[in-house]
């Protein structure tokens, strides 16, 4: 098991400025993500959890350290990262197919074989029918699929999701979970998942970062290792283990209703 | 109505339910044309029988009488091509520089930030105010007439369009971003195809304030048009010809409008 890092961050922090003052959003965290790994990050809401996503993806530029994405520093966007926001954003103008294509559109590498390609997985993934559909025509779950096959038809190394499943229903949620990280580990993607959702994060990935309160650090990292008969999220949560992991990560964050 | 063989699987409540709904938006449209046709019926009958003065407020056989003459005299079509292709060209650039504007105040929002107090005092300024203005520098013609339709709809354009692409989710813009997009394909891939809604209603708008600017503008220049049949007919006291005039007007009024909906359909056909 040596395999090579995709993601590390080194000592990254950043500050953002406004008129009323300085925002210390960031401070000094360190860590490294090895290939086809599942990192769970979770921390108090307002943290900086989806800073360090934007930071990663290249969309701000940290204050201090640097990042590097498959071993180069990470300059701007790239193709390399595939990045998938709370809501599923489906343009309602484009039908299910011309959605999924629009990574490609944008790197002008739409062709023959890439819209293939994009075909195949829209099969693959049971939205082979709905692909001239209209976003509207579909439930939420086969939109945040179909979101997810839009992030993955460019073919990113990593795959950085933002709460991606905070704007279904619980159920829906579940049966997502399950569906996207048995994609994701299928694909053979790094994933780093952003969310609230201790039980998410413990039943999906190999390794859970907790983050403090802003500026935030890393508090702990959890390496997470379940007794389940199968490597699924919802057999994950019948472990034996699960409760544990989740008591020690709830004390961590140390919720406070104010 | 309802068929039984094309609805197999309706009940017989559902079937109801839907006869209810027909029935009632049958009495909406009767009742709509039954006070068009009083109101005609009793305006001809009440000028007929000299209740009021058909040569202060015309009546509908006068009107009828007043559109073959103008007919027969081959001057109707005239005037009215002249005001709908005043009408059109004029809502037809006014929509496009202000959403061309609005395009670059987005790109730029210094732009932007500069121009906002000059389209707050150029929104509340009464556009024909600056009608005599337009017609010492342009000359009184069918250029002066467009001129006024662009201005009146113009800045509403800007700001309408403005504030669309302002509304725009910025998480969609962020979802490009991620995938490395230029600020020109965001706005080619987001901003103006989702604000394709928000540009049909500020043609439906300018619709109505273009109109507003050719009846104003040939009220001022008084060459030709529906505009000036109005103010002509106003001075000699000929009110036939200034009703004939204002009926015409909102027959064309209403063509366009059906037509900016016909393209509403045409462009927006997801939400079919």
């Amino acid at each position: 098991m040596n395999k090579k890092d995709m993601v590390s961050l080194k000592n990254v922090s950043l500050k953002y400025y406004t008129l009323e003052g300085e925002t210390h959003a960031v401070n000094d965290i360190s860590f490294s993500v090895k290939q086809g790994e599942f990192i769970g990050i979770v921390g108090p809401s307002g943290c900086g959890k989806t800073t360090i996503l934007s930071l990663i993806a290249g969309l701000i530029k940290p204050t201090k350290g640097e990042i590097l994405v498959d071993g180069k520093k990470v300059e701007g966007p790239s193709t390399d990262v595939g990045y998938m926001l709370q809501q599923d954003h489906l343009f309602e103008w484009r039908t299910i197919m011309q959605n999924a294509l629009l990574g490609l559109e944008i790197h002008g590498k739409t062709n023959r074989e890439t819209k293939e390609k994009v075909e195949r997985l829209l099969e693959t993934y049971g939205l082979g029918e709905f692909k001239n559909h209209y976003p509207d025509q579909l439930s939420g779950g086969m939109r945040q699929r179909a979101a997810l096959i839009r992030t993955l038809a460019v073919d990113p190394k990593i795959l950085l999701l933002d709460e991606p499943f905070s704007a279904l229903d619980y159920q829906t949620r579940l049966a997502m979970s399950d569906e996207v990280s048995t994609i994701i580990r299928k694909e053979g993607k790094t994933a780093l998942l952003v969310t609230h959702d201790i039980s998410e994060a413990i039943s999906m990935s190999d390794r859970v970062i907790v983050l403090s309160k802003r500026p935030a650090t890393i508090k702990s990292i959890h390496e997470i290792q379940l007794t389940s008969e199968r490597d699924n999220p919802i057999s994950r949560r019948q472990a034996p283990e699960f409760r544990q992991y989740f008591n020690t990560i709830w004390k961590e964050l140390d919720v406070h209703v104010q | 109505m309802y068929n039984k063989n094309n609805h197999k699987a309706v009940s017989k409540e559902h079937a109801e339910y839907i006869a209810k709904i027909k029935k009632r938006k049958l009495l909406i449209r009767l009742t709509q044309i039954s006070i068009l046709i009083i109101f005609i019926a009793l305006w001809e009958l009440t000028a007929r029988l000299k209740i009021i003065d058909a040569f202060i407020t015309s009546q509908p056989s006068r009107i009828i009488n007043t559109l073959i003459s103008l007919h027969e005299e081959g001057t109707l079509w005239m005037h009215i091509s002249i005001s709908i292709l005043e009408t059109i060209v004029g809502f037809i650039l006014g929509t496009a520089f202000g959403t061309a504007i609005a395009i670059i105040l987005w790109w730029s929002d210094f732009a932007a930030k500069v121009a906002d107090p000059y389209l707050v005092v150029l929104n509340s300024l009464p556009k024909v105010a600056l009608g005599p203005i337009i017609i010492v520098w342009i000359g009184a013609g069918p250029f002066a007439i467009i001129t006024m339709a662009l201005l009146v709809s113009l800045i509403v354009t800007i700001i309408t369009v403005l504030n669309g692409f302002l509304e725009i989710n910025p998480d969609k813009i962020k979802l490009l971003q991620t995938f490395g997009a230029t600020k020109l394909q965001i706005l080619k891939k987001v901003i103006l195809p989702a604000s394709i809604p928000t540009i049909i209603s500020a043609l439906k708008i300018n619709v109505g304030m273009s109109w507003v600017g050719v009846v104003v503008g040939e009220f001022l220049v008084s060459k030709a048009g529906l505009g000036h049949l109005i103010v002509y007919g106003g001075q000699v006291f000929k009110l036939d010809l200034v009703m004939t005039s204002i009926f015409i007007l909102s027959i064309a009024a209403v063509l366009m409008y059906q037509f900016t909906a016909w393209l509403e359909k045409k462009l927006i056909k997801w939400q079919n």
